[in-house]
């Protein structure tokens, strides 16, 4: 079997010091394979959006390993995990996270201007992303001027724009209504599909879990049951 | 480990062209700018202010301090004025100091070395009526040597012959403030003028010097022999003041000391009493007055220095509350791979930038402004390079050293909990 893309291997998360200490991972083991689509669920406080964190490499464990294509990610530093992040993955938040006044597709170029691409590269590659969510015609707008299900898709798209490894989504559903979130889960799902992208998706609707391959159920700070499902 | 870090970050050229960097954040920071654009003018405006106040300040302080300089040249260099009275003024007890003679003029110039010319003045005022014009003015009696000796050039006519001075005939000479308010369409000269209840003929025009050392005007004076004003008008013989033409060879201290040996051997005065005569050297009334001039430019613009402080400081403010405001944009940054340094180089740049095009501002008000106001308080408009390069370089400089604590504390933000910001 071929090595997993990402490998957590008895990380544990602590919060504070002391006795108000506050145990948040407990030694959690988890293989993603590449392509896979996986739900996070559990409920709050379960581990869960701390494990997403890590996975994100916006935190670090405390301890275990945490393995990336093979290589050992879990002592990188600051920068280095910002550079992890701005080659390999791609995040889309609940509540959209576009920047305000700026438009659809300047949101979108903000990855590639840190990966320092030049002005054509960036319009080429925003405009494609754009295209691929089904926001083309809107890319002169600003999020104020676009729908929830709209912001999401252009939040989409900026996650899509570096042609990452790893799309992680955080509730992406969780601030729309269930038409939107059905049209936004086809849109991961054809995704995954089409790029071969991974999606790792938290959420707590039973329904957009649904659409996932693989669901990893958390309790405690620890996975309690990963359930992978037929294709 | 080394394999691993190679193999995650990008193509090493990119991340280590600094210029690239900025380029970037540069761009970003207009963005930013662009979009609060409010938020960005308020936020220049400490600066404005600041700029325009000192660059203002100091333009017109220069310009002040060259008209007094120009002004003071305008009387002649090497003049030496000497007047009768005491420089610690006595009070009202004393007998007031006689005035000087003929025969003091004749000693000045024929035993003091190193003097070129000398000229009595005896003075009155009087209304001078031409057809129905009418204007008061200071009559001034002397002789040819006072042209020379403060090297007044005429405009039209001629000076005093011999006889005319000899006898005092009722001849005047006009300046220019005269000139103009008498004969605003006509020749003056070959004219006749009523000075008091004394007929006279114009035979000269002066030309215009201007303000004067006190801020009078010079040019409001009819010149006439001084004998006629002596015996038309003052009814003595008395002469007012001395005016005395150094050589520029000679240093003018020492002529002063040798004037003052003589008139204090002449007058009477020994032993440890003080003199009853005073001696003016327009250089040091020239070096004091632009000395004065120089020291309040300083003071007011160290006044104004400090209000481009408050407006470094007002920059800092507002990029700290910039900073918070704007968590959430910083999270977003920071997830998408943005990494410190550049979000600290983003909010740097945003400072400067602003704070420069805050100078640039105030150093266009201040060029309108100077421009403006040295016509209206009547000095000239001096533009000094330098003091606009300064003004502009410090502004740069408020928008680092104001800018960097924000911009240190953006880039010190945490993405998790920027990201929950609210």
């Amino acid at each position: 079997m071929a090595e997993p893309l990402i490998r957590l291997i008895g990380v544990t998360k602590r919060f504070g010091a002391g006795a108000a200490a506050f145990q948040a991972l407990k030694g959690v083991d988890l293989d993603i394979e590449a392509g896979d689509f996986m739900a996070v669920m559990g409920p709050s406080g379960s581990g869960k959006s701390t494990t997403m964190n890590i996975l994100g490499c916006l935190d670090v464990p405390s301890s275990g390993s945490f393995l990336f294509r093979g290589h050992h990610v879990e002592s990188l530093g600051r920068d280095q995990r910002a550079l992890l992040r701005r080659r390999y993955l791609g995040f889309v938040f609940q509540g959209f996270n576009l920047l305000a006044r700026t438009t659809a597709l300047e949101n979108v170029e903000l990855p590639l201007l840190y990966r320092g691409e030049d002005r054509w590269t960036r319009r080429e590659a925003a405009m494609a992303a754009l295209d691929k969510v089904g926001l083309a015609d809107w890319a002169k707008h600003t999020p104020a001027e676009l729908s929830g299900g709209q912001q999401q898709r252009v939040a989409i798209a900026r996650a899509i724009v570096t042609h990452p490894d790893v799309l992680l989504a955080d509730e992406p559903t969780g601030n729309l209504d269930s038409e939107r979130s059905i049209e936004i889960m086809e849109l991961l799902t054809d995704l995954n599909r089409t790029s071969g992208i991974t999606v790792l998706m938290v959420t707590h609707e039973p329904d957009m879990a649904a659409y996932a391959r693989t669901i990893v159920h958390f309790r405690d700070g620890l996975v309690e049951t990963i359930e992978r499902r037929a294709a | 480990m080394t394999d691993l870090d190679l193999d995650l970050a990008p193509p090493p050229p990119r991340q280590a062209s600094s210029m690239r960097l900025l380029g970037t954040t540069a761009l970003l920071a207009l963005r930013a700018i662009r979009r609060h654009i409010l938020r960005s003018f308020l936020t220049v405006l400490g600066i404005v202010i600041g700029v325009f106040a000192v660059v203002t300040m100091v333009t017109l302080g220069k310009g002040a301090t060259q008209s007094v300089h120009d002004q003071i040249s305008s009387l002649g260099a090497n003049i030496l004025t000497v007047i009768p009275g005491q420089g610690n003024g006595r009070g009202g007890g004393g007998q007031a100091p006689p005035p000087f003679k003929y025969g003091d003029l004749a000693a000045i110039r024929d035993q003091v070395t190193g003097v070129t010319s000398v000229a009595p003045q005896a003075q009155a005022s009087a209304a001078a009526v031409h057809n129905a014009a009418n204007w008061s003015t200071t009559v001034n009696g002397t002789t040819n040597a006072y042209f020379d000796a403060q090297n007044w050039k005429l405009t039209d006519g001629r000076r005093f012959s011999d006889s005319e001075e000899e006898a005092g005939k009722s001849v005047c000479l006009l300046g220019s403030t005269v000139k103009a308010n008498l004969y605003p369409h006509e020749q003056p000269v070959g004219t006749r003028l009523r000075l008091g209840s004394v007929d006279c003929e114009v035979i000269g025009v002066l030309d215009a010097k201007g303000q004067g050392g006190f801020g009078q005007d010079q040019d409001d004076t009819v010149v006439m022999p001084i004998k006629a004003v002596q015996r038309r008008f003052t009814g003595n013989q008395d002469i007012r003041a001395i005016i005395v033409s150094a050589d520029p060879a000679y240093d003018s201290g020492d002529v002063q000391e040798a004037i003052a040996a003589l008139l204090r051997e002449r007058r009477n005065i020994t032993g440890g009493k003080l003199d009853d005569f005073m001696i003016f050297d327009n250089k040091q009334i020239a070096d004091t007055l632009s000395g004065i001039t120089g020291v309040l430019t300083a003071i007011v613009s160290a006044v104004a220095g400090i209000s481009l402080l408050v407006g470094g400081i007002g920059i800092m403010n507002i990029m700290l509350v910039s900073v918070t405001e704007r968590t959430r944009e910083i999270g977003i940054r920071l997830a998408i791979g943005a990494v410190a340094r550049e979000v600290m180089l983003q909010f740097l740049v945003e400072a400067v930038v602003l704070s420069c095009l805050g100078g640039l501002i105030g150093l266009m008000l201040a060029l309108f402004a100077s421009i403006g106001l040295s016509k209206v308080i009547d000095v000239p408009f001096v533009f000094d390079p330098w003091t606009n390069l300064m003004a502009f370089f410090f502004s740069g400089l408020i928008g680092v050293v104001f800018g960097y604590f924000p911009a240190r504390r953006a880039a010190s933000l945490n993405p998790i909990d920027a990201l929950r910001h609210e």
